[in-house]
């Protein structure tokens, strides 16, 4: 029998209740006015916009700012635009009070006319649009004060808006990403689980009362996420964009697929796929423990054919949870292998996870038949699936970005051009590192390789998952900051405490399971 | 000086795997092993060096993708960086999803190939090579272990009779 022991229990608290802080700060800081929102911005682009602003001759600024104006609409195949602009240009600079003042709006403007310019581009892309508008924004904020009555105030407030509608996301959106992480790794460690059953896998056996401590968390993650999905509903948040009628009502493509992306019937789906997810680890971990005690192998045939009945559940559920409840942030866009690049992505980080637990209860002495050559295949499995997971992860992207057409590619413009590091750093945490790792078979052996590799994997695969929900539910306004680290420290916390606790309850070996023995003696 | 072997012929894996490790423990030289198929853990017991055919390979795939990246790179930047359909082929970076495939496929290709190559070099295998067969029936169903003869031969037959041997011959090698 394990026993938790107190120092990581201690640890566990700890990182739950500096998350809870973190997380709690991340929520006291987002603005909760419009107002507030430009000040954080403002104060972000400070630095940026003070240099601009320093002491120079009204006419000098003037000329700099109108040849900007130009510069920056000279692409424009509208070229009314270009002329507004210099209007306004020159009917602002007489008016305004202070030349400090004159510059800053003057900047705003050219940066109006750029966002414009955009607007106006052949592309059509409107994303693109947007992000630039936030940049035009930011600089606008600090300049906000010093005039008003303006034509372009309309668009400022509305990216004002904008960028407190994302500001606003930003704590929710890191709690949600972490929530839906561990709650993911223990449905990906289930899938495992479930696979090994129905391929009668010899090896693995030894393992199963680790997998099925993982599993355990699969109950509050669920739930927590739950939770999080009815606060969309609710309007709590909005991370889904399609929740909210104001947007649908202006938005002809998400009223197209309102018969699918409504509030009730997303609910509904969840809950269904949640209690089957949840029916079949309570249902094998029950039989599982029954057939300890079994005369016949008779709950062992029963966990075997649930097994095979729960993975054409699985992939099905999995497919259709990835298009609700990641999917869904950018409702306009879509990708037809994202269910399995969902899947490659939590099934990695569950297989992962299995190995660090085992190791760790390994290094406690806790699990007297568990030697290298089970520790050797679950690193064979971390590779293959790291692997796996890249091959998914550049088709969606190589297809994307070869054909080029504008209303798939915006979601890898977006990423490219405002998240480049997590975007491209993932691929190296996620392929690059681990194939380099893991390759050689003498390291797969080496518990500190292949906690070293599992690391990067796990930090990679949240980074995975922080790429797919951020983009679309903060935008421009990312950062890696006390909400997300918080989240992350809590849910960890959260699955350390559950996951062990589980794990104290039964012995670590299977008794009567009839590939145990194989399984004691795997060499490979 | 006249140069013997013993062929030591069994009929049984496992019994040729007793007998091997009984003939290491006794400091008796294995020339060779001869088996109809695959053996699970014969070379541990012969204390044979494990391959390095692993990281030839590893290394001839390292060469493969190289010979992709320069020659792509060549080709289609460097050496006439055409405008395909708005491909942009300014630098190598900005077209290198297009060039992915290529550069995995031929990876593989030099991995896969030289590596085979490499093997039947160090193992002397190509066509029309004469079969290094010391009997027949060890293909079939027999095993044989050849032993240099250093000093005395009757004990040395008697010490191979002990390991359940179905049948000990001395030859005479040229």
């Amino acid at each position: 029998m394990y026993t938790f022991s107190s120092r990581l229990k201690t640890f566990a608290f700890i990182l739950m209740v500096l998350g809870a802080l973190g997380v709690g700060y991340s929520f006291f800081t987002a603005p909760s006015t419009v107002e507030e929102a430009e000040a954080i911005v403002a104060a972000q682009h400070h630095g940026g916009h003070g240099e601009a602003a320093h002491h120079e001759a009204a006419a000098e600024g003037h000329e700099h700012s109108t040849e900007e104006a130009h510069a920056h609409a000279e692409p424009a195949t509208d070229s009314v635009v270009v002329e507004h602009t210099e209007s306004e240009v020159a009917h602002t600079a007489p008016d305004s009070v202070s030349p400090v003042a004159i510059e800053e709006h003057q900047d705003t403007i050219a940066v109006t006319a750029e966002a414009e310019h955009d607007k106006a581009s052949p592309t059509g892309d409107a994303a693109e649009a947007g992000h630039e508008g936030h940049e035009a924004h930011s600089e606008v904020a600090a300049a906000h004060e010093g005039h008003d009555a303006h034509a372009d105030h309309d668009a400022h407030k509305e990216h004002a808006e904008h960028v407190f509608h994302q500001l606003q996301n930003k704590p929710w959106a890191a709690v949600y990403v972490a929530a839906l992480f561990f709650m993911l790794i223990s449905l990906g460690a289930l899938a495992f689980y479930g696979i090994q059953n129905a391929a009668q896998a010899g090896w693995s056996p030894v393992l199963f009362r680790v997998m099925e401590g993982i599993t355990s968390y699969l109950i509050p993650g669920c739930i927590i996420v739950f939770i999080l999905l009815v606060a969309g509903v609710l309007h709590f948040h909005h991370l889904f964009i399609w929740l909210d009628p104001a947007v649908v009502a202006e938005d002809h493509l998400i009223q197209g697929k309102s018969g699918y992306l409504n509030g009730p019937f997303f609910l509904i789906r969840a809950a269904i796929f949640m209690a089957g997810w949840i029916f079949y680890r309570q249902y094998s971990r029950k039989n599982s423990l029954l057939q300890d005690e079994a005369t016949d192998n008779s709950y062992y045939k029963k966990n075997f054919k649930a097994a095979a009945a729960f993975l054409v559940f699985f992939i099905v559920t999995e497919s259709i949870m990835s298009w609700d409840w990641i999917m869904s942030v950018d409702p306009h866009w879509y990708s037809t292998l994202f269910g399995w690049y969902v899947f490659a992505s939590f099934f990695v980080s569950g297989i992962t996870t299995i190995a660090l637990i085992t190791l760790y209860l390994k290094s406690r002495g806790y699990l007297e038949y568990v030697n290298t050559s089970h520790i050797h295949d679950l690193a064979k499995f971390m590779f293959g699936i790291s692997v796996f997971w890249t091959y998914l992860w550049f088709s969606q992207f190589m297809l994307m970005w070869y054909a080029d057409i504008p209303e798939e590619v915006v979601y890898f413009k977006m990423r490219i051009e405002n998240y480049n590091l997590p975007f491209f750093g993932m691929v190296v945490m996620n392929f690059v590192l681990p194939i380099l790792i893991l390759i050689n078979t003498d390291f797969k052996r080496l518990s500190w390789i292949v906690v070293l590799a599992g690391t990067i994997i796990l930090c990679g695969h949240y980074v995975d998952f922080y790429n797919m929900i951020m983009p679309a539910t903060v935008g421009d306004q990312w950062f890696i900051g006390a909400g997300e680290i918080g989240a992350v420290l809590f849910f960890l916390g959260l699955f350390i405490l559950v996951v062990f606790t589980t794990l104290t309850k039964q012995p670590l070996l299977a008794k009567r399971n009839p590939l145990i023995e194989e399984s004691k003696h795997f060499q490979y | 000086m006249s140069n013997k072997v013993l062929h030591v012929l069994y009929n049984d894996d496992d019994i040729l795997m007793d007998a091997v490790r009984k003939t290491r423990a006794a400091h008796h030289h294995i020339e060779e092993v001869f088996t109809p198929f695959p053996v699970h853990g014969l070379d541990k017991a012969m204390g044979l060096a494990p391959t390095r055919l692993a990281i030839a390979s590893f290394l001839y795939g390292l060469v493969g993708l190289s010979v992709a990246t320069a020659m792509m790179r060549f080709i289609m930047i460097a050496d006439w960086p055409q405008d395909i359909g708005g491909k942009p082929s300014f630098s190598y970076i900005q077209n290198m999803p297009a060039f992915v495939p290529v550069m995995f496929e031929l990876t593989v290709f030099f991995a896969a190939h030289l590596m085979v190559i490499t093997f039947y070099m160090r193992s002397r295998l190509w066509p029309f090579k004469q079969a290094e067969n010391p009997d027949v029936r060890t293909t079939d169903d027999h095993f044989l272990m050849e032993i240099v003869v250093n000093g005395n031969e009757n004990e040395l037959i008697a010490f191979f009779q002990e390991t359940g041997a179905v049948e000990v011959k001395v030859i005479e090698k040229h």
